[in-house]
């Protein structure tokens, strides 16, 4: 993939208009709208007060969404803030709260952010770009395929709960939409609320008086298909847009995402033009294709915009023509050949092409340029989408989220009845005459190009109706600059494409993976790394693509597993581990211990590590899950802020590394491999975030964390003294003094001092435990009870051993039921045979079991110890007491191998 | 019942023969799980009971089999199968999953294989999709989602579970352990092994996972219950075809049971090993002496087959013996 490379771009941000109201006292003035210009291009985006806006997320690819309240800053103009009622994208409700919701999130919801803690003053530096919102009633479905750039509200979240969400508290005021401020040049004809992003892609194309009330409808969403009876100059607009892009050689992501959409939605550029000038057949695919449109236009309008300066404006506008054509006429081919003709004298590439050092850059800059003249009223109109010279991922991710803009223009487009073909050269006319712009000239071959391609789309309309009905038109033919571009996009490409379209992929796919050449992660961390190459996939419903979609689960029964049909049936069922108990008797100190520490931590919004030790089956986990029960329903009813609780378990993954895996696909759904996940996550850690709940960590089994560089322990606990990092960590290992043990000073020192280690229990808390859990069922004798405890106790102290024990008891008892001297109640002779079953050592009986020529060989040995005092024999030793046998402490069996072993203990 | 036995007192004794050899070659060489397991009523019974309450109840748990080689085990499970598979709810419910420590020497080849027999959803054909670390979370993930009720129980049977607990941090039996022990899909792990000492091979906190229940199959067999099974091993079923010849069959095996020079080379067998592997090695070399010329098993046969049972080979080759 070849990136443009652009230099920085420095945004201004300035206020527009006299401060609306002025704090003397703190001199804080209020604006009613700012401006945003990027340095070196003409073009400024304006935010007014009651806008939505993109906020700059922990990464780049998960901005925040809110709305602008109040845009104040101090008196010299060094700082301006912007204070903002949020928004909860998807992706920022924790998926445990997700449920709440009872039905899958559309990928374009969003929630009216209530919960409490959070930061709603931001600078004005970190706003990215508004945003479209629409607001939709409760029970009002997602449109479909939807606006893949608006947003949708539907409900609010407080953190924990989703409630209907008033529309008025989402829809912005009207009043900055329908204010166009027409006596101020440098601002944009039109800046509605909403389309804000769009301004420059209104601006482009649109209008050349534009209509307010229009205006506004688009803004708040009301697309009215029916309404829109696109003239053949409209048509014409999509035919271009679409011919340029497919033509021109973007980036190859965008002609791949392009192609996918295409190929997805078989809503083909073609056809599109063809239905643009029947009005009856348009549909809401027309808008998603405009929209798709001219959002690649946008985006390669950043590189166009540095381009500018430095190709000469003619030859551009006439190069770019000729892509247009090329591209119409191959879909016309077939019928008509009278474009061809048309086109073929442009075909050469003009001589000062041959200057630009990059094909790439021409064929894009042409196009920009060529929209640009023709759309745009004024020069100053042109807002600046692209204030940031960002990374490319970045780059395209915006382009694509950018499309609201687009998309609203589109349906605005449509909307207008009254601009006929033939009035569309006047429209492009009309707006360059009051303005003289240093660039008219270059307009003027602009719009010369532009009639001609007219001329040939006309040609095309009239083949049109004959074209419409083949669906082969439909699909995307893909030109031959793309076919040009690095085989392995155009492969990758392709084969998404087919994905998508065809059923049979999946094997395809898997066929794809397994042959190794390409494995499923590496596809996935190509898509991660343009994550927003296809944003319309989610909408479609498309089959599981790769082994990763499949859903993890075990077949459930054909019946219902049968109900316990007695009490020891009962008791068993309540004495199993997996059996959550109503509350975790005995473990009361700890659990407070855990409980506030862990409490202070999130209400204070730090961070902290805390180190949990204690044998096997001491409640450890348990403990720390009832604590997260516990807080979690603290936060529920609005004790606490709320948080997020992660858990991962060092024995539940292949490798240390695995754990930024699973921390990351926990927090956030991202998949990604060990590196980069751990990547993004020093990011997330690291980065100043306004609103970000706490998080609690609990990693079990720590101990096997342990890496030679020890560099997956010294993150965890690493990244909790953080600033912003809002992390706590809970660690649970079995071994008291395993900092000092196996950690390096670095790693021990960040784990701090918080620990905590659970005693065995006692054989009174063992019996606690057991009754809690029984819960009244009666079906153990006092004294049974006391028996299994106290053993257990004097043992290990290990709950879990001492509920197996209880168990199998109770399976004792139910077998020897048919005596008729049981009470039914498990007893003592029960508990002892339990007992007996689990802890007596099967040695004795082995020996015992053991075969005659086993037991004189192992008597042998014994008497050979004896005579040595010392309890290792040779066979040679052996075999002298007992001539048999063969090698020296092992005999032919493993079995027999165990005997003596253990009968040098005896 | 007249007309078969008309029918079938005329069969000739060549095709007799045949029949013989190959019932008890079956039983001899295992390929037939016996009716009834012989000596181990007790463990059959609490095995079947477990598993019972796993597939019925979703009640998940977990047992060792421990014995020394030839004693059983796997017979034993093998009928315990057998009689569950019997009732209807369990043969729609139970998923059967079978490892073996020999096969499948390392856990990413036994979780593949684990993927591969439950079908999950990443497995297409024979293939299993994803890297180890996927997998692993991609089964336990599975294996959460389910819970007691309505998920269908699985049954782990881990083969020679002693080299389980050599794999690298004992990650398989941890989990596997661990879902036994928690609310997840009911699973019951079901481990065959020869090692007395094999609970020491495990580190504690899987230790503390596993429920501590052992089956011994420790056969402390007497000497007349050696010679009675090796008497019933050999005899015909009720069913033979050929009634004369079967009655004919069993009491010459009888004869040689009681005769003095057979239960001095049984006796001899009986004090090196009692296991059943040896005995009916035994008994298959008589059988093999059995032709139609000879159609019954002599004393002489006996003491031939359990002479080349103790012969040296190096003995052999030093003597130039076949």
């Amino acid at each position: 993939m070849k990136y443009f490379t652009r230099p920085k771009i420095r945004r201004v941000l300035q206020w527009r208009g006299e401060p609306i109201s002025l704090n003397r006292r703190t001199k804080i003035s209020e604006y009613e709208s700012l401006v945003i210009r990027v340095e070196g291009l003409p073009r400024t985006t304006v935010i007014n007060v009651g806008q939505h806006i993109l906020i700059e997320g922990e990464d780049e690819e998960n901005p925040y969404v809110a709305k602008v309240l109040r845009l104040f800053g101090d008196e010299s103009g060094t700082q301006k803030k912007v204070t903002v009622q949020w928004y909860s994208m998807v992706s920022e409700v924790p998926l445990s709260k997700l449920k709440l919701l009872g039905r899958e999130p559309h990928p374009q919801e969003i929630f009216y952010y209530q919960g409490p803690n959070c930061d709603d003053e931001v600078s004005a530096e970190s706003i990215l770009r508004p945003v479209k919102v629409k607001h939709l009633d409760g029970s009002a479905p997602f449109p479909d395929p939807g606006d893949p750039d608006s947003l949708y509200v539907k409900l609010s979240w407080d953190s924990k709960t989703f409630k209907v969400v008033d529309s008025a508290l989402v829809n912005p005021d009207p009043a900055p939409a329908s204010c166009p401020k027409p006596s101020l040049p440098p601002s944009p004809p039109c800046s509605p609320p909403a389309a804000a992003p769009a301004s420059r892609g209104l601006a482009r194309r649109a209008l050349p008086t534009p209509d307010p009330s229009v205006m506004r409808r688009a803004a708040l969403g009301e697309v009215r298909y029916s309404r829109a009876s696109a003239s053949a100059g409209k048509a014409c607009y999509a035919a271009e847009a679409e011919s340029l892009h497919s033509a021109t050689k973007l980036s190859a992501s965008k002609c791949l995402s392009a192609k996918r959409r295409n190929a997805m939605e078989r809503t083909p550029g073609v056809r599109k033009k063809l239905e643009l000038c029947s009005p009856e057949k348009k549909s809401m695919s027309h808008t998603d294709v405009l929209s798709q449109l001219l959002d690649e236009d946008l985006e390669s309008e950043g590189m166009l915009a540095q381009h500018l300066s430095s190709s000469p404006p003619r030859t551009l506008s006439l190069g770019h023509r000729l892509t247009p054509l090329k591209k119409s006429r191959r879909a016309s081919a077939a019928q008509d050949a009278s474009p061809l003709k048309e086109s073929t004298g442009m075909d050469s590439p003009p001589p000062s092409a041959a200057e630009d050092s990059s094909r790439e850059l021409l064929d894009k800059s042409p196009q920009q340029g060529g929209l640009v003249e023709a759309g745009l009223p004024t020069s100053s109109v042109k807002t600046p989408r692209r204030r940031n010279a960002t990374p490319r991922g970045k780059y395209a991710t915006r382009g694509q989220k950018a499309s609201t803009p687009s998309r609203q223009k589109g349906s605005k487009v449509l909307k207008e009845p009254a601009l006929g073909a033939l009035a569309e050269v006047d429209h492009e006319d009309s707006p360059m005459l009051p303005v003289t712009t240093p660039r008219s000239s270059k307009r003027k071959s602009a719009r010369l190009v532009l009639s001609r391609i007219k001329v040939q789309l006309s040609l095309l309309e009239n083949q049109q109706d004959r074209d419409s009905d083949s669906e082969e038109e439909d699909d995307f033919v893909p030109s031959k600059k793309e076919l040009q571009s690095s085989s392995e996009e155009e492969e990758e490409g392709e084969e998404e494409a087919g994905l998508d379209s065809d059923e049979d992929v999946v094997v395809k796919k898997r066929r794809h993976a397994s042959a190794g050449s390409r494995t499923p992660r590496s596809k996935q961390k190509t898509s991660t790394r343009t994550p927003r190459k296809t944003p319309n996939r989610k909408v479609t419903p498309s089959t599981p693509r790769t082994p990763h979609r499949a859903t993890p689960s075990i077949p459930s029964r054909s019946r219902p597993a049968r109900q316990p049909a007695n009490v020891l049936e009962e008791a068993r069922i309540r004495l199993h581990v997996s059996s959550v108990p109503e509350s975790l008797p005995c473990r009361e100190q700890e659990f407070q211990d855990i409980y506030s520490f862990v409490e202070s931590k999130i209400i204070d919004g730090t961070g902290g590590c805390m180190y949990i030790s204690g044998v096997p089956g001491t409640g450890k986990t348990a403990t720390v899950h009832e604590v997260m029960r516990c807080l979690q329903h603290a936060a529920d009813v609005d004790e606490i802020p709320p948080f997020h609780f992660i858990e991962i378990n060092g024995m539940k993954m292949t490798d240390p590394h695995q754990a930024y895996v699973q921390i990351l696909q926990k927090l956030t759904g991202q998949k990604a491999t060990a590196d980069h996940a751990a990547a993004l996550l020093e990011k997330r850690f690291s980065n100043p975030a306004p609103k970000r709940e706490s998080t609690v960590l609990l990693v079990d089994e720590l101990d096997l964390l342990w890496t030679r560089k020890q560099n997956v322990m010294y993150n965890l606990f690493d990244w909790p003294t953080r600033r912003h990092a809002r992390l706590v960590v809970l660690t649970i290992a079995n071994t008291m003094d395993l900092p000092e043990r196996i950690m390096i000073n670095r790693v021990a020192s960040r784990l701090g001092l918080t620990r905590m280690s659970f005693q065995p229990y006692s054989f009174k808390q063992l019996q606690q435990i057991i009754t809690s859990r029984l819960n009244k069922v009666k079906a153990f004798e006092e004294d049974a009870l006391q028996l299994v405890s106290r053993k257990v106790a004097a043992l290990s102290g290990d709950a879990r051993r001492c509920l197996d024990i209880c168990r199998r008891a109770t399976e004792i008892c139910e077998h020897s039921a048919s005596d008729p001297s049981a009470t039914g109640l498990v007893g003592m002779g029960h508990v002892m045979d339990a007992l007996n079953e689990m802890f007596s050592s099967a040695y004795i009986t082995a020996i015992k079991c053991a075969s005659v020529q086993e037991q004189i060989f192992l008597r042998a040995v014994i008497a050979e110890f004896r005579r040595l005092g010392l309890e290792e024999a040779t066979f040679q030793q052996v075999k002298s007491r007992r001539t048999e046998r063969r090698r020296r402490r092992s005999c032919r069996r493993s079995f027999l191998h165990e005997s003596i072993d253990r009968l040098k203990f005896i | 019942m007249s007309k078969r036995k008309v029918g079938a007192a005329h069969m000739p004794v060549g095709e007799c023969i045949t029949q013989v050899q190959e019932i008890l070659r079956q039983r001899f060489c295992r390929q037939r799980v016996p009716d009834r397991p012989g000596g181990v009523e007790a463990q059959h019974k609490h095995l079947l009971g477990l598993l019972k309450r796993t597939a019925v109840h979703g009640e998940s748990n977990s047992v060792l089999i421990v014995g020394p080689r030839g004693a059983g085990k796997t017979m034993l499970l093998k009928c315990v199968l057998r009689d569950l598979m019997e009732e209807k709810e369990v043969q729609k419910n139970l998923l059967q999953v079978h490892l073996n420590g020999l096969l499948q020497t390392d856990d990413r080849i036994a979780l593949k294989e684990i993927t591969r027999q439950l079908s999950l959803e990443n497995v297409v054909g024979d293939k299993v999709f994803g890297s180890f670390s996927e997998n692993l979370v991609f089964l336990l993930e599975a294996l959460k989602k389910g819970d007691r009720s309505s998920s269908r129980p699985v049954l782990f049977v881990l083969d020679e579970f002693d080299l389980f607990a050599h794999h690298k941090n004992q990650t398989l039996l941890y989990n596997l352990f661990d879902v036994s022990q928690s609310a997840q899909t009911p699973i019951a792990v079901v481990g065959l092994t020869c090692r007395l000492d094999v609970l020491e091979l495990l580190e504690k906190r899987v230790k503390s996972r596993f429920s501590h229940r052992q089956i011994h199959l420790l056969s402390s067999l007497t000497f007349p219950q050696y010679l009675e099974r090796v008497q019933t091993q050999l005899s015909l079923p009720d069913d033979f075809p050929d009634e004369n010849f079967a009655q004919n069959w069993n009491s010459s095996i009888k004869a040689v049971c009681e005769d003095k020079s057979v239960r001095d080379v049984l006796q001899r067998h009986f004090n090196s090993s009692k296991d059943h592997r040896t005995m009916n090695m035994l008994l298959m070399l008589c059988l093999s002496r059995v032709s139609v010329s000879k159609p019954t098993i002599k004393p002489a046969d006996v003491l031939e087959a359990s002479r080349m049972c103790f012969s040296d080979a190096k003995a052999n080759m030093l003597h130039g013996e076949k």
